[in-house]
C-alpha cells in the first residue's frame, strides 16, 4: 500500500477545500454575517492539516493500483467531510457534531437530506446556506477529479481514483490523458452551471439564490434555501430548474461528443433514449393519475415533469407535498429512485446504465431458455458488453440490495413508521434527499444514531460500495 | 503530440510507454481485450479494442488529425494496410514495423514509397546491427553511434586496476593523446556527468565519445583493446541470428549457429548460405557448448526466445571464460537481475526500436533552429545522448562555447562539421550546418535551443 500519495493526495485535497471554503467567505462577509470567522477558523485548519499531509507524505513513487485508488477516495470524502462540518457547528448554526456531518456528507454526496426544519433553514446565515450547496456542486463531479483537473503531479495510473469516484459501471477517459478528461468534464460542468445561472436570474431570481439552486441543480443535490424547497417560485423557475435537472442527469460524456461535433453517436445511445422514454413516462403517468377538474392541466404537467425530474435525476427539489400525492403516483416517483440518473452524470441511484445491461442480460437469458441453442451476447450501444462487466452488474446488484437490507436493520431501532424507513434507506442511498412518512421534508425525527447510519448510506451510495468496503476490509491493509 | 499505436505487444507497449512519459497524448488500438484492460490501467492513455485497420475504428480514435501514426503488429501486412489507411485519412507520418525477410530492400522501398509510410522500422535488423557493433569493438558494453558516423560513443566498465581505475579525468587527459570526452558516469545507484576533478573508480561505468577513428587508439592506450570478434557462436536460429550472420559472414568473420528446433535449424539454411554452421541440439546443454568450442570462441550471443535461458546460458559461457558475451533480455526486471550476476552485455530489442520512435517523435515536434537526429537513452533512461542538426536560424551560431550559458547537467560533446568530427574545447564554436552532439542528464530536450540557460 503506498501510504504516502495515499495521504499526500488527501492533504492536496484538503489544501484544495480550504480554497473553495473562500467562497462562503466571500458571501458571509458580503452580508456582513459573523458567521464569517467560523470560515476563516475552518480555511486555518484546512491549511494547517493540508499542508502537514502534503509535508510529511512526500511520496517516493507514484506506482498505485485499484487498492490505493479505492482507498484514498473513501478516505479523502470522509476528510473532506469532517473538514467540511466544521463551519457549521462553529458558527453555533448546526451545534451539534453529527448533525452537521450528515448535513455536509448529505452535501458532498448531493444528497439533500437535512435535518433542519423548515423555519430553521430560513433562519441560516446566507455564508452557511451557500456552503451546504455549494458542497452539492463540489461532491457533484467529485472532488478528487476536481484535483486532477488542477494539479500537475498526477500518479501515472490515475485512472484507478478516477474510476473509483466517477459513478458508473465503466469509467471512460474522453482523451487520453487522465488530467485533460478531468479538466474537460469540468469545464463543461461549469459552463452548464452558468448557463442555467443566468436563466435563473432572467426568472428574478436574486444573485444569491441563482447561485444556491444552480449548485444545487447541478451537483443533483437539493438543498433548498425556503422551508417549502422550491414551491414558491414561479412556474419559469420550476420549468427551468426542471430541464436543469434533466440536463444533469445525463451522462457528460455525451455534451463532450456534442462540443467535438459527434452529434450523430450523441442520438445513438441507448441510455439516453431510455432516460428520455423513462421520464415521460413518468410524467405522463402522474399527470394522469394527479389531474382533477379543480386544477389546470399545464400546473399538473408541471408539478409532474417537476418531481419526475428531482427524483430521477436524484437532486430532491420539491414543488408539491409529496405525500398528499395518490399513491400510484407515490409508488412511481419511489421506483424512479431506484433507477436514478445516466452513468458518468452527476446523479446518483443505481444508475440507468446498470438497469440496461441487467435487463438485456435477463432478456437473453430468456432467450436461452427457449431457445437452449442460440448463442447471444448482450449489447449496448451496439457493442457486445464483456461477460465480465455484466457480471459486475450483477454483483453490484446483489451488494446494492444487501446494504440497503442492512442499513434497514440497523435504522429500526427508532420509532419511526416502516415507510418511513424503508424509503429513508432508499432516498439516502440513493443520494436522492426527500423520503416518504415523517422523513418527507427533514430527517429530524432520527435519532443521532440513526443519523450517523443514514450519512454512512449516503457515502455508500455515492461512492457506490465497493470502494467504502474495501477501505474498511482488513485484508486491505494487513501486509498478507 | 498526438499519436495512435496500434498493437500493443512487446515493442507495442515499450513505445506507448516512452511516449506517454514524453507527454505526448496516445491513443491504443488492439484486438485483445486483455491487453486493452491491463494497459488502461498501468498507463494515462486511452485504449481502444478493435481492428487497427478498420476505416471506423481509425476514424473513431481521430487518425485523421493525429501527428503520429504506428503500426506495430505481429503482421507486416496488417501494419502496412493500418498506415496506409491512416495516411489517406489525413494522419501527418506514419511508421510501420516490417520484418518478414520477403519485404528485402528492393520491394520493401516500393512498398514504403507507394503506401507513403515514413519511416519503416525493422526490430531485428536494428538489434542485428546494434550486436554487430558490439562484436566490432568487444571491450565496450555498448557502443552507440550517431548518423554522421564520425563519433563512436562507447560504454566502458572501468575494471579494476586497470589503466584508468582510480585516476582523475585530467590525469587521464595528460597520459592519453588520443583526444575523447567522458560524457556520464554511472557509479551504482547515481549517475552524473563528471569534470576534470572526477575520479573514476573500478565498478564504474563510463561513457566515452571519441571520434571513430580513434576509437581504436584511445582503447589501446586504455588497455582495452580485445581483439574483434572473429569466431561467433549465436544461439537461436531467429530472424536477428539470420540479419547478424550475414553481417558477420560479409566481415569475414566464422559463425556458428546453434538451436534445439529441427524446423528452425532448416529454415535458417534455407534463407542463408552456406558459409554459417548450424547445430542442431539444445545450447542449454553444456556439453554440447563446450563440444561446439566455446572454450575457444571469441563471442557468444545468446538469442533465444527465452530471457532465462539466455541469462543462464551467457552466465555459464562467462564462467568459461568467453571473451565477449551478449545477452538478449527484454523483461526490464530480468536485465536488473542479470546486471547483478555478472552479465554487463545486455541487449533489448523493444528498447532499441522505442528509442527510435521516441527520437522520431521528438524530431517531428516543431522547433526552430534544430531536429534532433539521433538520440539514445542511457543509463536506465537517466540520461539522454542526441545529435542535432544546426540550421541558419539558430541563435547562437559563432559563439564560443565557453561563453554559452549551458543549463546544469548538460554538455556539448562533439561538433561535426563538413564531415569532421571535433571534440569542442572552450574556443570552438556552433555553426549552422553543423552535427552537434547533446549529453543530457534528466532534462527532455526538444531543440538545440533548450540547452541553453
Amino acid at each position: 500500500m503506498n501510504f504516502r500519495v495515499i495521504f499526500s493526495t488527501i492533504g492536496r485535497v484538503i489544501l484544495i477545500e480550504a480554497v473553495l471554503l473562500l467562497l462562503p467567505l466571500i458571501a458571509a462577509v458580503c452580508y456582513r454575517e459573523s458567521c464569517a470567522f467560523s470560515f476563516l477558523i475552518t480555511i486555518g485548519i484546512a491549511l494547517a492539516f493540508g499542508g502537514l499531509l502534503t509535508l510529511v507524505f512526500k511520496p517516493k513513487n507514484y506506482l498505485i493500483f485499484s487498492k490505493e485508488g479505492f482507498v484514498t477516495v473513501t478516505l479523502t470524502w470522509v476528510f473532506v467531510s469532517l473538514i467540511g462540518c466544521l463551519p457549521f457547528i462553529l458558527s453555533g448554526e448546526i451545534p451539534h457534531f453529527i448533525d452537521a456531518f450528515f448535513e455536509t456528507v448529505s452535501g458532498f454526496t448531493t444528497t439533500g437530506a437535512t435535518i433542519l426544519t423548515g423555519d430553521k433553514i430560513e433562519a441560516l446565515s446566507h455564508g452557511v446556506l451557500l456552503w451546504r450547496s455549494f458542497t452539492h456542486w463540489i461532491g457533484g463531479m467529485g472532488v478528487l477529479v476536481f484535483v486532477m483537473a488542477v494539479t500537475s503531479k498526477n500518479p501515472d495510473r490515475s485512472i484507478h481514483i478516477l474510476r473509483a469516484e466517477m459513478p458508473g459501471p465503466s469509467v471512460d477517459k474522453i482523451v487520453p490523458r487522465a488530467k485533460d478528461t478531468a479538466k474537460i468534464l469540468y469545464l463543461i460542468y461549469i459552463g452548464i452551471t452558468v448557463i442555467l445561472m443566468v436563466f435563473l436570474l432572467f426568472g428574478g431570481m436574486n444573485f444569491f439564490e441563482s447561485l444556491v439552486y444552480s449548485f444545487g441543480t447541478a451537483g443533483t443535490g437539493g438543498f433548498a434555501t425556503k422551508g417549502d424547497s422550491i414551491a414558491g417560485y414561479n412556474a419559469y423557475i420550476q420549468w427551468t430548474l426542471a430541464v436543469g435537472m434533466f440536463v444533469f442527469g445525463i451522462n457528460f460524456n455525451l455534451y463532450y461528443l456534442i462540443l467535438v461535433g459527434k452529434i450523430r453517436s450523441v442520438f445513438k445511445s441507448t441510455e439516453l433514449k431510455v432516460y428520455f422514454l423513462i421520464v415521460f413516462l413518468a410524467v405522463a403517468g402522474i399527470t394522469i393519475n394527479t389531474f382533477s377538474s379543480v386544477s389546470l392541466l399545464s400546473d399538473t404537467i408541471r408539478a409532474a415533469a417537476f418531481q419526475v425530474t428531482s427524483i430521477m435525476s436524484t437532486t430532491g427539489f420539491t414543488t408539491v407535498n409529496i405525500l398528499d400525492m395518490p399513491m400510484l403516483s407515490k409508488a412511481i416517483l419511489f421506483m424512479l429512485m431506484f433507477i436514478g440518473g445516466c452513468a458518468g452524470s452527476t446523479a446518483g441511484g443505481f444508475k440507468l446504465s446498470r438497469v440496461i445491461i441487467l435487463a438485456k442480460s435477463v432478456k437473453s437469458e430468456l432467450k436461452r431458455s427457449l431457445h437452449p441453442r442460440t448463442a447471444n451476447k448482450v449489447k449496448f450501444d451496439g457493442k457486445s458488453v464483456e461477460d465480465a462487466t455484466v457480471k459486475s452488474v450483477m454483483n453490484y446488484l446483489f451488494i446494492y440490495i444487501l446494504s440497503l437490507a442492512i442499513i434497514f436493520v440497523l435504522l429500526s431501532f427508532e420509532q419511526t413508521s416502516f415507510e418511513t424507513n424503508v424509503s429513508a434507506v432508499v432516498s439516502t442511498f440513493n443520494n436522492v434527499g426527500p423520503a416518504f412518512g415523517s422523513a418527507a421534508s427533514d430527517y429530524v425525527c432520527y435519532g443521532y444514531f440513526s443519523k450517523f447510519i443514514l450519512s454512512m448510506s449516503m457515502l455508500f451510495g455515492r461512492l457506490e460500495i465497493y470502494p467504502v468496503i474495501l477501505t474498511l476490509a482488513p485484508s486491505t491493509w494487513l501486509k498478507k | 503530440m498526438k499519436v495512435i499505436i496500434v498493437g500493443l505487444g512487446k515493442i507495442g507497449t515499450t513505445i506507448l510507454a516512452s511516449l506517454v512519459k514524453e507527454k505526448h497524448d496516445v491513443l491504443a488500438i488492439d484486438n485483445d481485450p486483455e491487453v486493452i484492460y491491463s494497459i488502461t490501467n498501468n498507463y494515462d492513455v486511452m485504449a481502444i479494442c478493435g481492428n487497427g485497420t478498420s476505416y471506423e475504428q481509425l476514424l473513431d480514435g481521430g487518425a485523421d488529425k493525429c501527428d503520429l501514426f504506428i503500426a506495430v503488429t505481429n503482421s507486416d501486412e496488417l501494419n502496412m494496410l493500418a498506415c496506409f489507411a491512416a495516411k489517406r485519412m489525413g494522419a501527418k507520418n506514419t511508421v510501420a514495423r516490417i520484418r518478414g525477410s520477403e519485404y528485402n530492400d528492393e520491394s520493401l522501398a516500393f512498398m514504403k514509397n507507394n503506401l507513403d509510410i515514413s519511416l519503416v522500422i525493422n526490430p531485428e535488423k536494428l538489434t542485428a546491427e546494434t550486436l554487430y557493433n558490439l562484436l566490432k569493438i568487444p571491450s565496450a558494453i555498448n557502443v552507440e553511434r550517431f548518423t554522421s558516423r564520425s563519433f563512436e560513443m562507447l560504454e566502458l566498465m572501468v575494471k579494476e586496476k586497470s589503466v584508468i581505475d582510480g585516476k582523475s579525468l585530467i590525469d587521464l587527459r595528460k597520459k592519453i593523446s588520443e583526444k575523447f570526452l567522458v560524457c556520464i558516469v554511472e557509479r551504482g545507484e547515481e549517475v552524473f556527468i563528471p569534470y576534470g576533478q572526477s575520479v573514476l573508480s573500478a565498478g564504474d561505468k563510463i561513457y566515452v565519445i571519441v571520434t571513430q577513428s580513434g576509437a581504436h587508439n584511445l582503447l589501446k592506450s586504455l588497455g582495452l583493446l580485445q581483439k574483434e570478434c572473429k569466431d561467433v557462436i549465436i544461439v537461436g536460429a531467429s530472424k536477428t541470428a539470420h540479419y547478424l550472420s550475414d553481417m558477420l559472414v560479409k566481415g569475414r568473420s566464422s559463425v556458428k549457429v546453434i538451436d534445439k528446433a529441427a524446423d528452425k535449424c532448416d529454415a535458417f539454411i534455407d534463407g542463408t548460405d552456406n558459409k554459417v554452421t548450424v547445430v542442431h541440439g539444445d545450447a542449454m546443454s553444456q556439453e554440447l557448448l563446450i563440444e561446439e568450442g566455446i572454450e575457444q570462441t571469441d563471442a557468444l550471443v545468446a538469442l533465444t526466445g527465452q530471457d532465462e535461458e539466455n541469462i543462464l546460458m551467457s552466465i555459464y559461457s562467462v564462467s568459461k571464460k568467453v571473451p565477449k558475451v551478449i545477452a538478449k533480455v527484454n523483461r526490464n526486471e530480468l536485465t536488473d537481475i542479470a546486471e547483478n550476476l555478472g552479465l554487463d552485455c545486455i541487449i533489448s530489442p523493444k528498447n532499441i526500436v522505442s528509442d527510435i520512435i521516441v527520437r522520431y517523435a521528438r524530431a517531428l515536434s516543431d522547433t526552430i533552429g534544430s531536429k534532433v537526429k539521433t538520440l539514445y537513452s542511457l543509463a536506465d533512461g537517466a540520461v539522454e545522448a542526441l545529435e542535432f542538426d544546426v540550421t541558419a536560424d539558430f541563435d547562437y551560431t559563432g559563439v564560443m562555447l565557453k561563453y554559452l550559458e549551458l543549463k546544469k547537467d548538460v554538455l556539448i560533446a562533439g561538433i561535426i562539421r563538413a564531415g569532421k568530427a571535433i571534440l569542442p574545447g572552450g574556443d570552438d564554436c556552433i555553426q549552422a550546418g553543423d552535427g552537434v552532439i547533446v549529453i543530457a542528464k534528466g532534462e527532455k530536450i526538444y531543440s538545440l535551443s533548450d540547452i541553453i540557460k
